[in-house]
C-alpha cells in the first residue's frame, strides 16, 4: 500500500496512505474508547448485580435475628398448675397455661370487657406463648406460686408492625393490625413492656406454621446429616476413581468412554439426578424417602464427577519423578501412590471436595423430587429420620404467604450464604497454603 | 439397627487387623524374625481385615435393599386372605402403610382393629427376626472370614500382593460408578417413558400443543382431559432460556474481554472472583430473589409505561437466570481468550490495530469456536435449571413468545408432577419422566457438542 503510494506519488498531490489512516483515526480511537467503556460498564453490571442480590438478601433477612416480645407479669398459682402439689411432670404439662397468660395480658388491660376486643387483646400473643409458660414451669417448677414477670413471645402480625413493616399510616382497612391494637401496643411499649430482643427460636426450633415459632435447626441438622453420608460416600469413591483414572487404567475405548462420560455427567442438569434417585433408590431399592440417607446417595453421585475431575488435576501436578523415586527404591506401584503421590496430591484433592460439598448443601431441586420437601416439624437425630434440608427449607418459606415468612427466608439464606461462604474460603485458603510449585 | 451392626462390623476389623498383625509376627517366629515374612505384617494385618469385612459389608449392603421389600411381601402374601377381600390394590397398600406405621409407633391413617394389631406385631417381629439374622449371618461370615485369613497367614503367603490386587478392583468398581451412574440415569427415564409412550403417542407429546396433565381418578369427572402436548413447555422453556442468554452472553463476553484485554491486573484479581460469587450462589437464593424482588419491580415498570406484565413473567425469571449464568459464560470465555496466543496480538498491534480492532477482528474470531462451546454449555445450564423458574415463572401451559406473559417449563413440570402424592402407574408421574428424558437427551447433544468444541479448539493452539 504505501509502495504504492511513494511511487506514484510524483504527480499531482494524491492522498497518500497515512492520510486516510490519519483521517480515520479518531473515528477508530471514538471507537476505541467504546468498546473499552462497553467492556468496563458489563463488569460494572455483573459487580452491582452481586451487590444487588446481597444487599436485597441482608436489608430482607437482618430483622429476622430479633423477634418481639411482651413482658406479662404472670402468677404462677399454685391452685391452678399444681392443685395437689405433687409436682408430677404429668400434671404440670396438662396445666391450663393458655388461661395463665390471657389472664396476666388482661392484668394490663383490665378495661377490655368486651368479647369480641378481648378476643383482640389476646391475638397479639403467639400461640406459643402458653408453651413457653409451660417449659420455664417444667425446666423451674419453684416457680409455682409466685408471680414473675415473664417475656412472651408476640404474633407475628405484631412482630411485623414493631418492625415497621405495617404501616401505620394505610387505612386501616388495609392493615392486619388494627388501631385498637396498635393503641395497646403504645401502651405497652410506654411501660416498656414490648421490645426486641434476639431471636433465639430460629436458631433452636424446627419448622413451623407460625413465622414466630419457626427456625432453622430442624432444616440445619438435615443438612449436617445429608452432607456428613454425602461426604462419607463421594470422597474415598471420588479420590479411588480418580486415581484408577489418571494413574493405572490402560489408554483404551473403555477407559475413553468413563472419561467423557464423568465429563457429560457434570453438565447433567441436576434434576434429572432427582429422577434417578426416585425411580431407583426409593423405587427400586426401597431407601426410605425423605431421609438424608436417600439425599446423600443422590448428591454423592451428583458431587463425583466435580471430585473425580478435582482429584485428577491434583494428582496430574505432581511431577512423574515422585513417583519414579518410589519406584526405584522398590516401592510397588500401589505403595508409590499411596505412601508418595496420594498425600502430595491431598490438597488439591480436599479443595475440589470442599467446593463439591458446597454445591452439594445449596442444591435444591433433586431433593424436591425424592420427598425431602415434606413439612417435618421434629428436628432430625439420624440419617434414616424424615427431614430437610437448608436450602429445601428456603423454598418452602419462600412460598408461604404470611409476610413473616419473608425474612425467616431471607435470613436463612443469610445462614445458608454464610455457610458456603466458610466452605469456599476454607477452600481458597487450603490452596494457598498448600499450593507448591514443582 | 443396621447402623449399630455397620459400628460393629467396623469395630470387628480394627479387631481382625490388629490378629492379623499379631498372626504373622508369631508365624515368623517373633519380632527379630519378622524378615521372613514376604510382606510387611501390615499386610497380613490388612488382608485379615478385607477377609472379615468385605464379605459381611457385601452381605449389609445388599440385605438392606432387600429386607424390607422381601418383608413387606411377606406380609403381603399373608394379608390376602380375609382382610384385604375385596380391596382394591391402592386400599391394600394404605394397609400395608397403617400396619408398618403402628409397628413402628408412628401415626396411622384409619381406627386400629384388634386386626391390625396383630397384623402390626406380626409385621415387627418378622422385622426383628429379620434383623436378627442379619446379625447372626453378618458376624458369622466375618468370624468365617477372619478364621480363613488366619489359617492362609503363614511367611511365604505373599500377602502385599493379594491386598494390592483386592486394593486394584476396589478401585475399578469405584472408578466404573460414573457409567453405572449413567446407566441409571438412562435406565431409569427410559424405562418409565417407555410406559408413558404406551398410552400417549410419542408423536402427540412431541408436537401436540395443549399441556393438561390432569388425569381423571373417576370415570365421569369434569375437566380431567389429560392432554399431553409439550410443546407449549418446550416453548416456555425456550423463552426463557433465550432472555436468560440475551443478558448473559453480552454482559459475561464483555466482562471477560474486558478483563483479560483491558483490566489492570490489581482489578481483574479483584473483579474475576466477585463475579465468580454469581456461580456459588444456590439457585434456591435467585429463585427467591427472582420471585420477590426482580418480578414486583418488572411488573411494576411495566405497568408504569403502560403495560400488562404477569406477576410470573418469563421476563423476571429470564432475567435472574442470565445474571446467574454471567459467571459461567465470563469464566469459559476468559479461558479461551487467554489461550488465543500472544503472538497473534502483537502481529495485529504491529500492523497498527488499535485494541478494540484487535479484539474485534483477531482474538474473538481466534476464540469464536470456544466461545460457542462456551456458550452451547450456558444454554444446557439455562435449559436445566429448575429452582429459579419453579419459583418465579409459572405453572399454567401458555402457547406464547410474548416475554411478558406467564409461561411454565419443562423443568417446572417435572417438578409439579412428582412432588406431592404420586403413584409409580399413573400417566402424570410417567409424564415427568418423558420429560425428564427430553431434557436428558437435548441437554446430553448440547454438552457433547459443546465439549467437543472446546477440546478441539483447546489443541489448535497447544
Amino acid at each position: 500500500m504505501s509502495n504504492q503510494a511513494t511511487t506514484s506519488g510524483a504527480g499531482a498531490p494524491r492522498k497518500r496512505a497515512i492520510d486516510k489512516v490519519n483521517a480515520s483515526l479518531k473515528r477508530r480511537y471514538a471507537a476505541e474508547r467504546r468498546f473499552h467503556l462497553i467492556g468496563m460498564g458489563a463488569v460494572i453490571l455483573g459487580l452491582s448485580f452481586v451487590a444487588i442480590l446481597f444487599l436485597d438478601i441482608i436489608s430482607k433477612g437482618y430483622p429476622a435475628f430479633q423477634q418481639t416480645y411482651i413482658q406479662l407479669q404472670v402468677h404462677f398459682a399454685a391452685g391452678m398448675i399444681d392443685p395437689d402439689g405433687s409436682r408430677e411432670r404429668d400434671t404440670l404439662v396438662r396445666a391450663n397455661y393458655l388461661k395463665l397468660v390471657r389472664d396476666a395480658l388482661k392484668e394490663q388491660f383490665p378495661e377490655v370487657t368486651d368479647r369480641r376486643e378481648q378476643r383482640a387483646l389476646n391475638a397479639i400473643l403467639s400461640p406459643a406463648a402458653p408453651l413457653q409458660l409451660q417449659d420455664l414451669v417444667l425446666s423451674n417448677p419453684s416457680v409455682i406460686g409466685t408471680t414473675r414477670d415473664v417475656w412472651v413471645l408476640a404474633d407475628d402480625d405484631i412482630d411485623q408492625f414493631v418492625k415497621g413493616h405495617i404501616k401505620r399510616d394505610l387505612p386501616q382497612s388495609d392493615r392486619r393490625v388494627k388501631d385498637q391494637t396498635i393503641a395497646w401496643l403504645d401502651v405497652l411499649d410506654e411501660r416498656g413492656r414490648l421490645e426486641k430482643k434476639l431471636n433465639t427460636p430460629f436458631f433452636t426450633n424446627g419448622t413451623s406454621r407460625e413465622p414466630e415459632l419457626a427456625g432453622i435447626a430442624g432444616a440445619l441438622m438435615g443438612s449436617f446429616y445429608t452432607l456428613l453420608l454425602t461426604l462419607l460416600f463421594s470422597f474415598p469413591i471420588g479420590v479411588g476413581a480418580a486415581l484408577y483414572l489418571e494413574e493405572f487404567a490402560p489408554k483404551n475405548r473403555w477407559t475413553d468412554i468413563i472419561e467423557v462420560n464423568i465429563n457429560n455427567l457434570a453438565a447433567v442438569p441436576s434434576i434429572v439426578f432427582g429422577l434417578l434417585g426416585l425411580a431407583v433408590f426409593i423405587g427400586f431399592f426401597g431407601v426410605p424417602r425423605s431421609t438424608p440417607l436417600v439425599g446423600a446417595l443422590v448428591l454423592t453421585l451428583m458431587t463425583l464427577p466435580t471430585i473425580i475431575i478435582a482429584s485428577r488435576a491434583a494428582l496430574k501436578s505432581v511431577p512423574p519423578s515422585i513417583r519414579e523415586g518410589a519406584l526405584g527404591v522398590g516401592a510397588s506401584p500401589l505403595q508409590a501412590q499411596f505412601h508418595h503421590v496420594l498425600p502430595l496430591a491431598m490438597p488439591g484433592m480436599l479443595t475440589g471436595t470442599i467446593i463439591g460439598m458446597a454445591q452439594a448443601l445449596g442444591e435444591t431441586a433433586p431433593l424436591l423430587m425424592i420427598g425431602m420437601i415434606a413439612f417435618i416439624v421434629d428436628i432430625p437425630g439420624g440419617f434414616t429420620d424424615p427431614s430437610t434440608v437448608l436450602p429445601v427449607q428456603i423454598f418452602l418459606w419462600a412460598d408461604s404467604p404470611e409476610r413473616g415468612f419473608v425474612e425467616k427466608t431471607s435470613a436463612a439464606i443469610m445462614v445458608l450464604l454464610g455457610f458456603l461462604m466458610l466452605m469456599n474460603l476454607a477452600a481458597v485458603l487450603l490452596r494457598r497454603k498448600f499450593e507448591r510449585r514443582w | 439397627m443396621q447402623s449399630t451392626l455397620l459400628i460393629v462390623l467396623l469395630g470387628v476389623f480394627a479387631l481382625a487387623y490388629h490378629f492379623g498383625c499379631k498372626r504373622a509376627v508369631s508365624v515368623a517366629g517373633g519380632a527379630k524374625q519378622i524378615r521372613t515374612l514376604h510382606s510387611r505384617p501390615s499386610y497380613y494385618g490388612l488382608y485379615a481385615a478385607l477377609w472379615t469385612g468385605l464379605p459381611a459389608l457385601l452381605l449389609l449392603g445388599v440385605w438392606a435393599g432387600f429386607q424390607d421389600t422381601i418383608v413387606t411381601a411377606l406380609m403381603k402374601a399373608e394379608l390376602s386372605g380375609a382382610m384385604t377381600e375385596g380391596m382394591s390394590p391402592g386400599r391394600v397398600e394404605l394397609l400395608l402403610n397403617d400396619i408398618k406405621n403402628l409397628a413402628t409407633g408412628n401415626i396411622t391413617s384409619g381406627e386400629v382393629t384388634p386386626k391390625i394389631q396383630v397384623a402390626a406385631d406380626h409385621y415387627a417381629r418378622l422385622q426383628g427376626i429379620a434383623n436378627l439374622t442379619l446379625w447372626a449371618l453378618a458376624l458369622a461370615i466375618a468370624g468365617g472370614g477372619l478364621a480363613i485369613a488366619m489359617r492362609q497367614t503363614i511367611p511365604q503367603m505373599r500377602a502385599r500382593n493379594r491386598v494390592e490386587s483386592a486394593t486394584m478392583v476396589i478401585l475399578i468398581l469405584f472408578s466404573s460408578i460414573a457409567i453405572l451412574t449413567t446407566l441409571g440415569i438412562v435406565l431409569s427415564v427410559m424405562v418409565e417413558s417407555f410406559l408413558f409412550f404406551r398410552g400417549v403417542a410419542p408423536t402427540e407429546f412431541l408436537f401436540g400443543t395443549e399441556w393438561s396433565p390432569q388425569t381423571a381418578l373417576r370415570k365421569d369427572q369434569v375437566g380431567a382431559s389429560g392432554a399431553f402436548g409439550a410443546v407449549p413447555l418446550f416453548a416456555g422453556t425456550l423463552l426463557v432460556s433465550f432472555i436468560a442468554m440475551l443478558i448473559a452472553v453480552p454482559i459475561g463476553l464483555m466482562a471477560a474481554i474486558y478483563l483479560s484485554e483491558y483490566a489492570p491486573r490489581k482489578i481483574r484479581a479483584l473483579a474475576k472472583p466477585v463475579l465468580e460469587v454469581l456461580a456459588g450462589i444456590p439457585t434456591v437464593v435467585y429463585g427467591f430473589f427472582a420471585a420477590l424482588t426482580v418480578a414486583p419491580f418488572v411488573r411494576e415498570l411495566g405497568e408504569s409505561i403502560g403495560l400488562a406484565v404477569s406477576s410470573e413473567s418469563a421476563l423476571a425469571a429470564g432475567f435472574v437466570m442470565g445474571i446467574m449464568i454471567i459467571p459461567f459464560v465470563s469464566s469459559l470465555s476468559d479461558d479461551v481468550i487467554n489461550a488465543v496466543p500472544q503472538s497473534m496480538r502483537d502481529g495485529s498491534y504491529a500492523l497498527g490495530a488499535t485494541k478494540a480492532e484487535t479484539v474485534r477482528r483477531v482474538i474473538i474470531p481466534a476464540a469464536l469456536p470456544g466461545i460457542v462451546g462456551g456458550v452451547l454449555l450456558a444454554v444446557s445450564r439455562a435449559i436445566g435449571e429448575t429452582m429459579i423458574v419453579v419459583m418465579a415463572a409459572g405453572l399454567t401451559a401458555n402457547l406464547t413468545w410474548n416475554p411478558l406473559e406467564t409461561v411454565t417449563t419443562v423443568t417446572v413440570q417435572i417438578v409439579t408432577l412428582l412432588t406431592g402424592d404420586q403413584e409409580f402407574d399413573s400417566p402424570k408421574t410417567l409424564a415427568a419422566f418423558a420429560l425428564g428424558l427430553t431434557l436428558f437427551i437435548v441437554t446430553l447433544i448440547l454438552n457433547i457438542i459443546a465439549l467437543h468444541i472446546v477440546r478441539k479448539y483447546r489443541e489448535q493452539y497447544e
